[in-house]
């Protein structure tokens, strides 16, 4: 159900901005994002949660972190 | 979550800026430069002299806080398991744009960490750099907003990752079998200054301490000059700003302590008065910076922890270094080079162009 941004292999600041389009875009739900870096992960998480949105999940995938975010 | 990272949190970052913030002007105390504790630009250009691939003779030094940068933000990755060798986003583009960043900052003289020790060190004609440095970076988001991208790097083997960290190592090296040589230019294959900027430096275990320690601390904190600006312009956002700010306040109250405060325009230390030009220069290095996604400590700290096309950036730096001494286009104290007009326009340009021309939609 919920959509997926794949935002691997990205510099700064381009996982953040795709991120913040998407979750204005969807408004609410729940977005899973991929990134491969820790200061990708850092970085949307803190731009999420500055939306009001919150990290519902972190996972350590094979090539990086997968990330749940949600909003009611 | 077990990915707890200290420095990632808002007084992580302003702790990174207050460290650095000390440490610089001790290390202008203990005798690096004028207003020049740390400076990427600077140290990379004179390191590109002590290498000879530019002989202007006041700045050959093989700076080891460059190598402390990179060795240590190597050292933070590994141990945090954040060491992840990558490549291919556009490293050609990044090469030219480390060429771009370096003509331009050593117009005005001095990357923008720089340009907050200039502030902090009471030079006014600061206040023109940083203000090009912003514009810089204001028109860089201006390209990311309409989907300006160098494209995606892949995962690589270790190798890519460290082949940067490794020209450090045998630069450390260099600099330990050929050591300076009293009266001497030349000690072994490296050159060195007998006056000017390139002749002043903190001691050696001092310096590379203190580069090492700062290259930590900055891949902990992802501490970046440029994104603390971009981030403010483009997401409201001041997690990266409150570490140059944190930078900034510390870097002048040591320099208050230490009476390294001198208020005013003419007779700075390495630095002249051409406002126009000190703004100038700075457009260009903000814009590059901006369009490869990091100021030159974050490029070298990347490249410290895998990032091969930030060490394709660095690699820029040093080549843009040395031409622009060979070619008469970087500033003295007495003003700009003779040709540093023309490089700053082409580098301004070149930059206009990628920022135009790279977007996902023009991909062929």
């Amino acid at each position: 159900m919920s959509s997926t941004l794949d935002a691997r292999g990205m510099s700064c600041p381009e996982p953040v901005l795709l991120t913040l389009n998407k979750l204005k875009e969807l408004q609410k739900g729940e977005l899973r994002v991929l990134v491969d870096t820790d200061t990708s992960r850092e970085n949307v998480m803190r731009a999420a949660q500055s939306q009001g949105w919150t990290v519902k999940e972190v996972k350590t995938a094979e090539s990086g972190y997968e990330l749940l975010l949600g909003k009611q | 979550m077990g990915l707890q990272n200290i420095f990632s949190g808002r007084w992580g970052i302003i702790a990174a800026g207050i460290l650095i913030g000390i440490l610089a002007p001790l290390l202008q105390y203990y005798g690096n430069p004028g207003n020049m504790g740390v400076c990427a630009i600077c140290f990379v250009r004179d390191t590109a002299g002590a290498m000879g691939l530019h002989r202007a003779a006041p700045v050959q030094y093989v700076r080891p806080e460059i190598i402390g940068f990179v060795l240590g933000a190597l050292i933070a990755a590994y141990w945090n398991k954040e060491f992840r060798p990558r490549s291919g986003s556009a490293p050609i583009v990044r090469f030219f744009l480390g060429i771009s960043a370096a003509i331009g900052g050593l117009v005005f003289l001095g990357c923008p960490w720089r340009g907050v020790f200039r502030l902090a060190g009471g030079d006014g004609n600061a206040l023109w750099g940083m203000g090009g440095f912003v514009t810089g970076i204001a028109l860089g988001t201006v390209f990311l907003r309409r989907g300006y991208t160098l494209g995606r790097n892949q995962q690589s083997c270790a190798a890519v990752g460290w082949l940067i960290p490794a020209m450090m190592l045998g630069l450390l090296a260099l600099i330990v079998l050929f050591p300076p040589i009293a009266g001497q230019t030349q000690s072994g294959v490296l050159w060195y200054s007998l006056e000017g900027p390139g002749a002043k430096h903190a001691p050696l275990l001092f310096s590379l301490g203190a580069g090492l320690f700062i290259g930590v601390i900055a891949q902990r904190s992802r501490f970046c000059t440029m994104g603390a600006f971009r981030d403010l312009i483009l997401f409201r956002q001041f997690h990266l700003f409150s570490g140059i700010a944190a930078l900034f306040a510390a870097a002048l109250v040591i320099n208050l302590v230490l009476g390294q405060f001198h208020p005013g325009f003419a007779g700075q230390p390495i630095a002249h008065t051409l406002s126009f030009w000190n703004f100038s220069g700075m457009v260009v290095a903000g814009l590059a910076f901006a369009l490869a996604g990091g100021c030159p400590g974050r490029q070298l700290f990347l490249s410290g922890e895998g990032d091969a096309d930030a060490g394709v950036f660095v690699l820029g730096m040093l080549a843009g270094a040395a031409l622009s001494h060979n070619w008469g286009l970087a500033s003295t104290p007495s003003g700009i080079g003779p040709n540093g007009m023309a490089g700053v326009i082409i580098a301004f340009i070149f930059c206009l162009i990628v920022g135009l021309s790279m977007r996902e939609s023009t991909k062929s």
